[in-house]
């Protein structure tokens, strides 16, 4: 089997995940920006993030021979100091051209505040100015169906934002069918509590159909499991879908994504 | 092709039937626990009564129960962190 973790926060997790993903089959992996579980002070703080992001967990990742891509931001939940967030947006061209670099992500919103909208407009004219491809973390829990609507309205009233070149993240079964009716790409986030467990991604999957989905285990420093797409790869097997159909979610899905940026390399 | 009653049953029963008896001995728990209990416990009850529906739409009736109905963008955000019930249902 093969696949592609398309949202890992591998800086936090330790070598052994990534022996045990390639040795799963994982043949990428993509990692967006994400919070450090403490808000960082200044913005030479995340250029040295955006330097591990581009430079050493690339190399990290290689000595397991797996491609390691990333996207660049600053996270929602630090979106509330404006100012902060402007001058960190202000660095990010600078690391846009580095192999790797996927696009401005994950945005989106946290806590559905004003500040964290005006930063996400911010962020969504930033990848329009360099026509870049967006990963888009929809708000936890309470706050995903609400922040799902604001995050829609921001895009759609972008008018240089081209839907498909849009991926939205962390679906369930109340936000998946408005996001793929705006035209965007979905993603599945398989947490064993806070998400979608496998059998309920696969019910999204039986549902809505595979066409512009794909899952992620969005593994990082919180309750999360690195293997969460094979695992539920092994619940489509259980559930009578045909290898090529688990291949075309897992695998080809994500690379349809993804090769609408020039620096995504079809993995051999 | 979708499965079978009977296969999704064979997949399926045993976990749901353990995660039915989880919450039916949380609910129990809180029953026993003292003080008052908060918004949470309202919104969980309300969310139960979505599983008596007739449509297989119940996990997206439960998540659209436990999620913030409002539309305009708070002034400031309160925190980082979601509890998984929204405080102004019951207010």
């Amino acid at each position: 089997m093969r696949y592609i973790e398309p949202h890992g926060h591998m800086v936090s997790r330790t070598t052994d995940d990534y022996l045990d993903m390639v040795t799963a089959g994982c043949a990428a992996v993509c990692e967006p920006a994400f919070w450090a579980g403490f808000d960082r002070g200044s913005v030479d703080g995340f250029r040295d993030y955006f330097r591990q992001l581009t430079e050493y967990e690339p190399a990290r990742a290689a000595k397991y021979g797996l491609p390691h891509y990333c996207w660049l931001c600053i996270n929602p939940k630090e979106s509330e100091d404006v100012a902060l967030a402007s001058d960190v947006l202000g660095i990010i061209p600078e690391f846009l051209g580095r192999p790797g670099v996927l696009g401005i992500g994950e945005i989106g919103l946290n806590k559905n505040s004003r500040n964290e909208l005006r930063v996400l407009e911010m962020h969504v004219d930033l990848a329009a100015r360099h026509d870049q491809l967006i990963l888009v973390h929809t708000p936890h829990l309470e706050d995903k169906l609400k922040g799902t609507r604001l995050i829609l309205d921001v895009l759609k009233n972008d008018r240089r934002i081209r839907p498909e070149r849009v991926l939205i993240d962390h679906v369930e079964e109340h936000t998946v069918r408005i996001v793929l009716d705006h035209g965007h790409w979905a993603g599945m986030t398989l947490y064993p509590i806070s998400k979608c467990t496998p059998a309920r991604a696969v019910d999204i999957l039986d549902v809505h159909g595979s066409d512009r989905l794909w899952m992620n285990s969005a593994c990082d420093w919180g309750e999360s499991v690195p293997l969460a797409i094979p695992r539920t790869a092994l619940e489509m097997r259980r559930r009578g879908w045909s290898a090529e159909a688990i291949d075309r979610v897992v695998f080809q899905n994500p690379v349809r994504f993804l090769c609408q940026c020039p620096r995504f390399r079809l993995p051999a | 092709m979708p499965m079978t009653r009977a296969q999704v049953l064979d997949l399926y029963y045993m976990d749901a039937r353990c995660k039915l008896i989880e919450i039916a001995a949380f609910l129990d728990r809180v029953d026993r626990g003292t003080g008052e209990a908060d918004f949470r416990l309202d919104a969980f009850r309300d969310a139960m009564q979505h599983l008596a529906g007739g449509e297989p739409r119940r996990a997206e009736e439960v998540l659209r129960s436990l999620s913030d109905p409002t539309e305009v963008p708070v002034d400031k955000a309160p925190g980082k962190g979601a509890v998984g019930a929204w405080p102004g249902r019951g207010a």
